[in-house]
Parts: structure tokens; C-alpha cells; sequence
């Protein structure tokens, strides 16, 4: 069994937020639970309809593939399956599946006596997809402002609708979400470069310890924000990335439709030098 | 079901003595300071401890050059504003020193037309280098190994790629990135265009990928750590070498969510791979631009990943311009 030789002991009955006993189980490695149950059901809908959808347009090249929104003319109505509907039934689906996904992880980690901080995380990326395909659409009155599922397409998508903005770069909450997935990236590294550092130590060292951790930060910069402050800090550093993420592109269109360098006159326009 | 604390700021901060740090072997001519203070904000998310700081003859070396860089910088902005302090504060984020314009080649060029920004680029690879022998020293010093400074060479491929590599090959300074705020921006916006739009280059969707990646396995990463501390998560080296209930729980999280789990030691091999790899693949794919490949679109299309525009547009419009200079 796929059982790694610790685990029979945390296998234990019980967390589960609805259905008791019923989906309590295992299949393979994976736990089932109620939401198990939900998110093979939308996923395997959800990827049916893209394979459905697939199958009418014009290509089968992996890269090509696009499953688009509705045209503008729609509003906020439902369409017609090839018209976009297949598009509108993947986005709920999708909905469906991450947050029963979600769920689930609440599920197990109350089974195993851990906080809720994973599915709480999971929870901002849910919000940044809701923000894409949901919020900015209804904001701006149609879902045509969602973005096409294709590997290419959305690319595409990023680059039409950044330009729409002449230059988005100079978006601020752009800016914000840009600079906080470098610190993400760079406090990554350093952490994970930190930790493997002590316990593959020069040739024949010791195993250091997190007191020689402290000591490399401090010597390097002066402060070592300490093991689990460095935890901390990264699931900050990468939520505020995805949150600011959904921020910029949801104040583009409903708030703010010139162009974004534009934006910044504001403060060449400010009282004290103008 | 009770709403219970869940870890996220430190509630209570315990002070003893300053930890002024594992003692460094040897005699050299500098030494660790033992200058500490606390920090009641920084005890709330992590170590209330700022200090000690170890400066020694690299990292004076280092901040010295990257001073001397930013202070340059700085001096050439005000210089562009006639030395107005109000007018410095107005433009700052529009002010730029900017690379010697295409003419200059490779030669060096006066002051004010570029030759500020070579010597600037000058001193600050100075600092980073620098910064980088600090970092491999330290590590040594410490008997620990050199994860940090190879993990920080990654980002200097990326940085000498983009100011010293690319416009050697392509034989002039002014393809090298201006040191301004939106400066910068516009470069970058101006390069995808010229090259028929970056999203096409596989090495910047890789790089995304891993920009990305990295995000998703420091929240998966820290959340998970966060989820198992009242375990004694966070003692992770005590947890590589003598696995506790915290790992197993972690791991047996993931394994039961998707399948897979990395263990204590794996996880932090998945994140410098995923963060080096940023840089790594980012680098390759500036380096390619206008040296090998010099529009994406088209490439893309070549390769069969993206399509041709439909026939409503002008087809002249669609051949490379490059090898007829553009007419």
C-alpha cells in the first residue's frame, strides 16, 4: 500500500466538517472526505468541458487550445455552449473544485491537529481567481472581461488588456505585487539556501544548528529573523504578492480606465510644486 | 468548532542576554561587533534581536562601492534638475541616468552621455561581487555550507546578462538597463515590443513559472510550517536529522491533499531550486533576445505555439523587418 511506515497511526476517523463517517476514507494516498467527493466531481466536469470545447475549435496543438469567454454583446447573461458557455460552466466548475479543494484541506489538517494556515493561504489565491473571472467581469458588466483558458490565449489575454492601459507597468498596485513576488522569490531562496547550508555543512563539519543560522544573518546583514519568523515572513511576503496581484487588475477597468502613466499626475499636479 | 489562536504573531516576548553568535574561529584584522539593541516590532513576526554585525574588509569594500553607485546616481538626478531639491523630490520617480546612445558602440563616452552610467555600473558590479565573496566567506567562517552565496550568483547571471553580457554581444553599452524607476519600466516595456513580445520566449514563461512557483511554494511552505509549530515545526534541522511528529504531520498533509509530499530536508531543496531557477531561466532568455532570436511572435509561430494572425491584417506587415533594416 502506498503507506509511508509512519502513517497508519495518524489514520485515524474524524475532522470532517459534513458527512460524518460517510467519505471518511482513503484512496491510495489520498484522503477522500465530502470534498473529495465535490472536487473530483467539478474537476472532472470542469476538464470535461474543456476537452469538450476543445474538440470544436480548430486545433488539437497543446499550446493553441482556447476556451474563450463570451463575447461582450452578452453582458452578464448566459450563453450558448460554443458561444462562450463552455467557458462560463469551467469557471463555476472551477470555482467548485478549488474551494471544495480548500475545504478539504481543512478537513485534514483538523485530522492531524494542525492549524489552518494552508487552506486560509489557499483562500487568497481562490480570491485573486474570483477577482479575475467574477469581480472585474460583474464590475465592468460583462464576463468577456474574463480571461480565455489556453496556454498561449491567456498570455495573449495579459498582454491585450495591459496594453488597453497603454503601459502597465505603471500600475502602483502593479508595482507593489511585482516587488513583493521579488522579495518572495529572494527571501525563498535565502531560506531555503539557509537551511540546507547547516545540515550540509563544509566537508567534515558537524551538522550546524539554528544558532549558526542566527550567527550567518546577523554577520551578513545584522538581523536574523529567526526560524519561525522566517515562516512567517514568507507566507506574508507571498499572499501580499497574490493579494496585491488582484488588486491591480481589478482597479483597472471599474477605477481607473486612462492610461496608467497617466495616473501618476497626480503628483506632479500636487499643490506644493505646482 | 472553537475559534482557537492560530500562529501568527509572537503574544509573548521572553528577553535573556544578547546572543552576540557562535564564535568565529581564527584571528583576523576585523572582527563581529557587539553592538545589539531589541526591537519590539520585529519580536512581534520574528526575532526581537537586531545585531551583532560582522562589517570586515569585503563588506566595507561592498557597501563602500554600492554607496559610492547609489550616491552617483543621485548626484547625476540632480544634475538633471539643476540642483533643485523640490524639483529632485517632484521627478525622482521620472529621473534616470541613462546608457550612451547607440553610436558610442563599446567605446566610453563623455560624462553626460553615458559615461556617468558606465562608471556607476562599474562600481556597483564592484559592490555585488564583493557582496558575493562576503557571502561565500561568511558561510565558510561558519563551517556551514555555500547554499546562500550560489543562490545569490543565480541573481548576478540575471544582473550581468542584462548590463554587461547582452550589450557586449551585441557590441554597444546602450542596450543596458537605465537606473531610474519608471526608466527602468519603459525599458522593459520597450524591449518585449522590439523583440515581437517576450511572452512568446519560453525562457520568460519559464521564468514566470518559477517567479510564480516561488510564491506558491513559500505560502505552501509557510503555511505548512506556521500549521505544525505548536509541534516544534519551526526546529526544522532538529526535525531533518531526528524526524518528529511535526514532519510526519506536514508531510502526511500533503500526501493526503495531492498524492506527494517533499520531507523536511527535500522542501527546502524544492525552494532554491524553484527561486534560483528564476533568475537561471530569465537570464537565458534575455541573453537569447536580439542575439539569436529577434522577434518571439514569429518564432512562436514557427514553432508551431502560436498562431499566425488572421488574414484581415496587412500580411507585409507580418515578415521580419530585420533583415531588410527595417524598410
Amino acid at each position: 500500500m502506498s503507506m509511508l511506515n509512519f502513517e497508519r497511526k495518524y489514520r485515524i476517523r474524524g475532522g470532517t466538517l459534513i458527512g460524518g463517517d460517510l467519505f471518511d476514507f482513503w484512496v491510495g494516498p489520498f484522503y477522500v472526505g465530502f470534498f473529495g467527493v465535490m472536487t473530483a466531481f467539478f474537476s472532472i466536469l470542469g476538464t470535461a468541458m474543456i476537452l469538450y470545447g476543445a474538440s470544436l475549435g480548430p486545433t488539437w496543438n497543446i499550446w493553441q487550445i482556447n476556451i474563450a469567454p463570451p463575447d461582450l454583446s452578452y453582458g452578464l447573461a448566459l450563453a450558448p455552449l460554443q458561444e462562450g458557455g463552455i467557458w462560463q460552466i469551467v469557471t463555476a466548475c472551477a470555482l467548485g473544485a478549488f474551494g471544495s479543494w480548500a475545504l478539504r484541506e481543512v478537513e485534514i489538517s483538523r485530522k492531524l491537529g494542525m492549524g489552518l494556515h494552508v487552506p486560509i493561504a489557499f483562500s487568497v489565491a481562490i480570491f485573486a481567481y474570483f477577482t479575475l473571472v467574477v469581480i472585474r467581469p460583474v464590475l465592468l458588466g460583462a464576463w468577456g472581461h474574463g480571461f480565455p483558458y489556453g496556454i498561449l490565449s491567456h498570455l495573449d489575454w495579459v498582454s491585450n488588456v495591459g496594453y488597453q492601459y497603454l503601459h502597465f507597468h505603471y500600475n502602483p498596485a502593479h508595482m507593489i505585487a511585482v516587488s513583493f513576488f521579488f522579495t518572495t522569490t529572494l527571501a525563498l531562496s535565502l531560506h531555503g539556501a539557509l537551511v540546507l547550508s547547516a545540515v550540509n555543512p563544509a566537508q567534515g563539519e558537524p551538522v550546524k544548528t539554528a544558532e549558526h543560522e542566527n550567527a550567518f544573518f546577523r554577520d551578513a546583514i545584522g538581523y536574523s529573523i529567526g526560524t519561525l519568523g522566517i515562516h512567517r515572513l514568507g507566507l506574508f511576503l507571498a499572499l501580499a504578492a497574490v493579494f496585491f496581484s488582484a488588486i491591480c487588475i481589478v482597479i483597472s477597468g471599474p477605477f481607473w480606465t486612462q492610461s496608467w502613466p497617466e495616473w501618476w499626475s497626480w503628483w506632479l499636479n500636487l499643490p506644493i510644486w505646482s | 468548532m472553537m475559534i482557537e489562536y492560530q500562529n501568527i504573531f509572537t503574544r509573548v516576548q521572553v528577553h535573556g542576554n544578547p546572543d552576540l553568535g557562535v564564535p568565529l574561529p581564527g584571528k583576523t584584522m576585523f572582527s563581529r561587533g557587539t553592538k545589539t539593541r531589541l526591537s519590539y516590532l520585529a519580536g512581534k513576526l520574528g526575532d526581537a534581536q537586531i545585531g551583532p554585525f560582522y562589517l570586515g574588509f569585503l563588506g566595507l569594500a561592498s557597501i563602500m562601492t554600492g554607496l559610492a553607485a547609489f550616491v552617483m546616481i543621485g548626484l547625476n538626478y540632480w544634475a538633471q534638475v539643476n540642483w533643485s531639491p523640490m524639483q529632485f523630490v517632484k521627478q525622482l520617480f521620472w529621473l534616470s541616468v541613462d546608457p550612451p546612445a547607440p553610436e558610442y558602440g563599446l567605446s566610453f563616452p563623455p560624462l553626460a552621455e553615458g559615461g556617468w552610467f558606465l562608471i556607476i555600473g562599474t562600481f556597483l558590479s564592484a559592490s555585488v561581487l564583493l557582496w558575493w565573496a562576503r557571502m561565500y566567506i561568511r558561510a565558510r567562517a561558519l563551517g556551514m555550507g555555500t547554499h546562500v552565496p550560489w543562490a545569490f550568483a543565480a541573481a548576478l547571471w540575471l544582473f550581468f546578462v542584462l548590463g554587461f553580457i547582452r550589450p557586449l554581444i551585441m557590441g554597444s553599452w546602450s542596450e543596458a538597463v537605465p537606473y531610474g524607476i519608471f526608466s527602468h519600466l519603459d525599458w522593459t516595456a520597450a524591449f518585449s515590443i522590439r523583440y515581437g513580445n517576450l511572452f512568446y520566449n519560453p525562457f520568460h514563461m519559464l521564468s514566470i513559472a518559477f517567479l510564480y512557483g516561488s510564491a506558491l511554494l513559500f505560502a505552501m511552505h509557510g503555511a505548512t510550517i506556521l500549521a505544525v509549530s505548536r509541534y516544534g515545526g519551526d526546529r526544522e534541522i532538529e526535525q531533518i536529522v531526528d524526524r518528529g511528529t511535526a514532519s510526519e504531520r506536514a508531510a502526511l498533509f500533503w500526501r493526503w491533499t495531492m498524492g506527494f509530499n517533499a520531507t523536511m530536508e527535500s522542501i527546502h531543496r524544492w525552494a532554491w531550486w524553484f527561486a534560483v531557477l528564476c533568475p537561471l531561466t530569465g537570464g537565458i532568455g534575455i541573453l537569447l533576445t536580439g542575439t539569436v532570436v529577434d522577434n518571439w511572435y514569429l518564432w512562436g509561430v514557427k514553432h508551431g505555439i502560436a498562431p499566425m494572425y488572421p488574414d484581415y491584417y496587412d500580411p507585409a506587415m507580418l515578415s521580419d523587418p530585420a533583415p531588410t533594416g527595417g524598410n
